[in-house]
């Protein structure tokens, strides 16, 4: 007698934007309320972020952190393990590439690349690996292990970048410059080899096509290898997995691993492509930002892509916004939490009327 | 005034009058859910002072129907009329001051409360509990006298049986005046001798004046106790007999619509050799408690070995360590194999390469993963099989969804669409799912327990014919079911379990249900 209540295209596309439109208007008022123009705001937000090739980059730049974190919380809640690790797993990331970049030799960029996404996943993976083992084998919860991983991960950098990594003489907790030749190519690079001109000022790069290509590579993955078939079925039921022979520890540490190297590659972008050094506290909460454009993409791949775009636009948008207009950015801030609490935590208030709605079009 | 004296006097009124309106007038009652029309423009007439019964198939409205007469529904259309009044029944409280006390499958009692507590609870006169409990103590001594329903009214519910739980959930309705009682499928988790004593609560009450309907799919019980019977299916309501003129043939065939068979046809069974042989199985469980003791048996090819018992006396922990999903000591083994009962090795794979399939009890928990798509539970512990992974990068959905399509059609799964969703399917085609991806692997023996539990009876047939089949193919049969009847009409050879022991062994054709009932009941053999 439950039948769907929602049609599955309605699901994915109907309930979000509503959530979106909903929290868009409440900032609308908010914004009003403060005796700036609402309208004006959303231009501003929209020029900035869409309305020039800068704009596209910056937003496309951040949208490349948020698919990395988004598809590494995406995939761990497919086996039902909220990991709210990206923001230390990125960190550990980031002191994989350092490493990696510093201390080998790298003749050309692109064995750079492949040598730092190596990097940067297997210390992301590594440092999802504990919470992921003490989970599995001593049941310790990894909401709370993971969280505790953040602050640890925070603490160790701090003290490899203070004690290790800091050039001599240098009074900032950084590491030393890369190498010029592990410098990647920028987005308007690559666009200049077909002819299309880009700006050259903000810092997207080549890991936003890793990035993409992660996405279709996670959704291969989850839905077209044993490998996802087996954490899918653990997540949704892990009676039935454990009946089919499926080991919740193996899957358990397997996936944290996974999910773990994903939040780890977002180094790439961040600490390889732009800031081509590592300096504390680069993650910059984008960990963090992932569990929301994971609830927001339904922890599918191709929505963890969508969100992560949108949550590039808020941020790219309302750096703007702080800069042009009398709005403070402590608004802006309110705006993305706005759009996070439609999005993520008010799903159902959303979802409820809209059941409703074709219950009585299908009764009617 | 005390509640017992109200009762007595209304049943002085309804006596006296000659022409008594009927308890329960339902009219024209319709429900939708959705696209589905759970019942159609039903009437039924319930007369006071009698049992009447309601039987149908999983899925045929009856829970629907009494939903909306205790007020957690409100219906499309219909009316109500309670003893000839017409009656609104927003919400339950209504239907509790309309007289209708409600006895669920799934009591709801609080655990760690007493009996008395349990009793007042939602019905205290205020807010010092004192008055209400002296009050409350008086009539449960009263109504223990009066209907057997003895129970200590101190002692906390989770140390009561589950007869004596249901026993305060019937005091609970009379406590607040009931005059009509429904009871949904009150016997599912009952011995026979508690049923029995349930039946002659319920004809001690019927001879005070209360109202009872019953809802069951047991016909056996609607025979024993009911005056009168209505019948749904699909949401509707096909007949309503008189039970005296009627036969469990004939309700079967309204049930369902056609005729069935109520008894396995099936020849004796040719058991070859051993299979599996169990010694000294022992399980204690996380709490410390021993659930298995010192279980063994032998179960041979050709041969359907069943299990009775009253649920909870460690069938399940039997079938899940068997199955390789629980750990335990002992010996066991499997053709001469050691089966190991621990470490790595003991899981669902393992078990499966040694060719033992497992329908699991619950099919909802663990033999489906219900948002799956049938194709995909298709593959449910066989995902390793070379069939549906042509490369470690690539499980091919074609051939599971073309394995699966095959398989339905063999097992008459409705509707035959692989991409379905599990949860989209009915009971009785959901085990299908389940029992046509087990057996047609071809096991040597299969695990099964509770296989036709909220399955309809069309259902039940067909996968009883299937066990049959398997066996005479040469499997070992397994079989926990708390359902008597088709562990007597299945199995060659029957164990009775108590309390993680094993009673007694009998064969199937020389024992009855009152001999196995007195076993389940912990009864020694004398």
């Amino acid at each position: 007698m439950n039948g769907k209540p929602i049609p599955k295209w309605a699901d994915v596309t109907l309930v979000p934007l509503v959530s979106v439109v909903l929290a868009f208007i409440i900032s609308a008022i908010l914004i009003w309320a403060i005796g700036e123009s609402p309208w004006a705001a959303v231009k501003m937000m929209v020029d900035g972020a869409f309305g020039s090739s800068y704009g596209w980059g910056y937003t496309l730049y951040y949208a490349t952190n948020f698919m990395f974190t988004g598809l590494a919380v995406a995939v761990a809640f497919q086996a039902r393990l909220f990991n709210i690790g990206g923001e230390g797993q990125a960190a550990l990331g980031g002191l994989g590439v350092a490493l990696v970049v510093l201390y080998l030799p790298w003749p050309h960029w692109t064995l750079a690349l492949l040598g730092a996404s190596v990097g940067a996943a297997l210390f992301g993976a590594l440092w999802a690996l504990i919470p992921g083992y003490l989970q599995a084998k001593r049941g310790s919860h990894i909401v709370i292990t993971t969280i505790m991983f953040n602050f640890i991960a925070a603490s160790f950098l701090n003290y490899m970048l203070v004690n290790h990594l800091r050039p001599q003489g240098s009074q900032d907790p950084s590491s030393p410059r890369f190498p010029d030749a592990t410098s990647l190519p920028k987005l308007h690079e690559i666009l200049g080899l077909f002819g299309i001109p880009f700006s050259k000022v903000p810092p997207v790069n080549i890991s936003l096509l890793i990035a993409v290509a992660l996405c279709f590579a996670v959704w291969w993955m989850l839905w077209r290898t044993r490998l996802g078939y087996q954490i899918r079925a653990f997540g949704e039921s892990e009676p039935a997995a454990q009946y089919a022979g499926i080991s919740p520890a193996r899957i358990t540490i397997i996936v944290m691993l996974i999910s773990g190297g994903l939040a780890g590659m977002m180094a790439l972008n961040n600490v390889m492509g732009e800031q081509e050094r590592l300096v504390l506290n680069a993650v910059e909460g984008a960990g963090f930002i992932g569990i929301a454009v994971a609830l927001m993409g339904r922890n599918h791949p191709f929505g963890v892509f969508l969100a992560a775009i949108l949550f590039g636009f808020l941020y790219q948008g309302g750096a703007e916004l702080a800069l042009w207009t009398g709005i403070p950015r402590e608004l802006i801030v309110v705006i993305q939490a706005l759009v996070i609490l439609f999005t993520g935590a008010l799903d159902n208030m959303v979802r409820i009327p809209i059941a409703k709605l074709f219950s009585l079009r299908r009764a009617g | 005034m005390t509640a017992v004296t109200d009762h007595a006097t209304r049943q002085e009124t309804a006596a006296s009058t000659s022409s008594v309106p009927p308890a329960i007038e339902l009219r024209g009652i319709s429900k939708a859910f959705g696209p589905v029309q759970a019942n159609k423009n039903i009437s039924i007439t319930v007369q006071r002072g009698t049992i009447h019964g309601i039987v149908g198939e999983n899925g045929a409205g009856k829970s629907t129907l009494m939903s909306i007469l205790y007020g957690f529904y409100k219906a499309d259309a219909g009316e109500v009329f309670i003893n000839g009044k017409r009656t609104d029944i927003p919400d339950s409280l209504a239907a509790i001051r309309a007289g209708i006390g409600m006895v669920f499958q799934h009591f709801k009692l609080v655990e760690n409360f007493t009996v008395l507590e349990n009793v007042i609870l939602g019905a205290e006169d205020s807010a010092l509990l004192g008055p209400s409990r002296r009050r409350a103590r008086g009539v449960l001594k009263q109504l223990a006298s009066d209907f057997e329903l003895e129970v200590d009214p101190d002692a906390l519910i989770e140390e009561l049986s589950v007869g004596h739980q249901q026993r305060v959930e019937i005091l609970k309705a009379l406590y607040r005046e009931a005059d009509i009682l429904i009871l949904d499928e009150p016997t599912g988790v009952l011995t026979p001798s508690e049923a029995d004593h349930l039946f002659r609560i319920l004809r001690g009450l019927k001879e005070q004046g209360k109202t009872i309907i019953l809802i069951t799919h047991k016909l056996r019980e609607i025979m024993d106790v009911t005056d009168a019977v209505s019948v749904m299916r699909r949401g509707e309501m096909v007949a309503t007999r008189e039970t005296a003129k009627t036969s469990p043939t004939e309700l079967a065939e309204l049930m369902v619509g056609r005729k069935v068979l109520l008894r396995v046809e099936k020849t004796k069974a040719q058991s070859g050799d051993e299979v599996l042989r169990v010694e000294d199985l022992r399980l204690v469980d996380a709490q410390g408690v021993e659930r298995l003791r010192k279980i063994g048996f032998s179960l041979r090819a050709g041969e359907i070995l069943g299990i009775a018992g009253v649920a909870g006396n460690g069938q399940s922990e039997l079938l899940e360590v068997l199955a390789g999903l629980r750990e335990a000591e002992g010996r066991v083994w499997l053709r001469g194999n050691p089966l190991p009962l621990s470490g790595p090795e003991c899981n669902g794979q393992a078990r499966r390469a040694m060719r033992i399939a497992h329908v699991p009890e619950d099919r909802h928990r663990r033999g489906l993963v219900l948002p799956f798509h049938a194709w995909e539970n298709t593959a449910l512990g066989y995902h390793n099989d070379p069939r549906y992974n042509p490369s470690p990068w690539r499980m091919d959905g074609a051939a599971m969804v073309a394995d699966t399509a095959a398989k339905m059609e063999r097992f008459d799964v409705r509707p035959p669409n692989p991409q379905l969703p599990a949860e989209g399917f009915s009971g009785g085609n959901q085990q299908k799912i389940v029992l046509a991806r087990e057996i047609e692997y071809g096991p040597d023996l299969l695990l099964v327990g509770q296989p036709t539990r909220g399955v309809d009876i069309g259902a039940i047939e067909f996968i009883h014919q299937r066990l049959i089949e398997l066996r005479d193919a040469g499997a070992a049969i397994l079989l926990v079911s708390v359902e008597l009847d088709e562990i007597l009409s299945l199995s060659d050879r029957i164990l009775v379990m108590f309390d993680g022991r094993i009673m007694g062994e009998r064969m199937a054709d020389a024992t009855d249900a009152k001999e196995l009932g007195l076993l389940m009941a912990g009864m020694t053999e004398t």
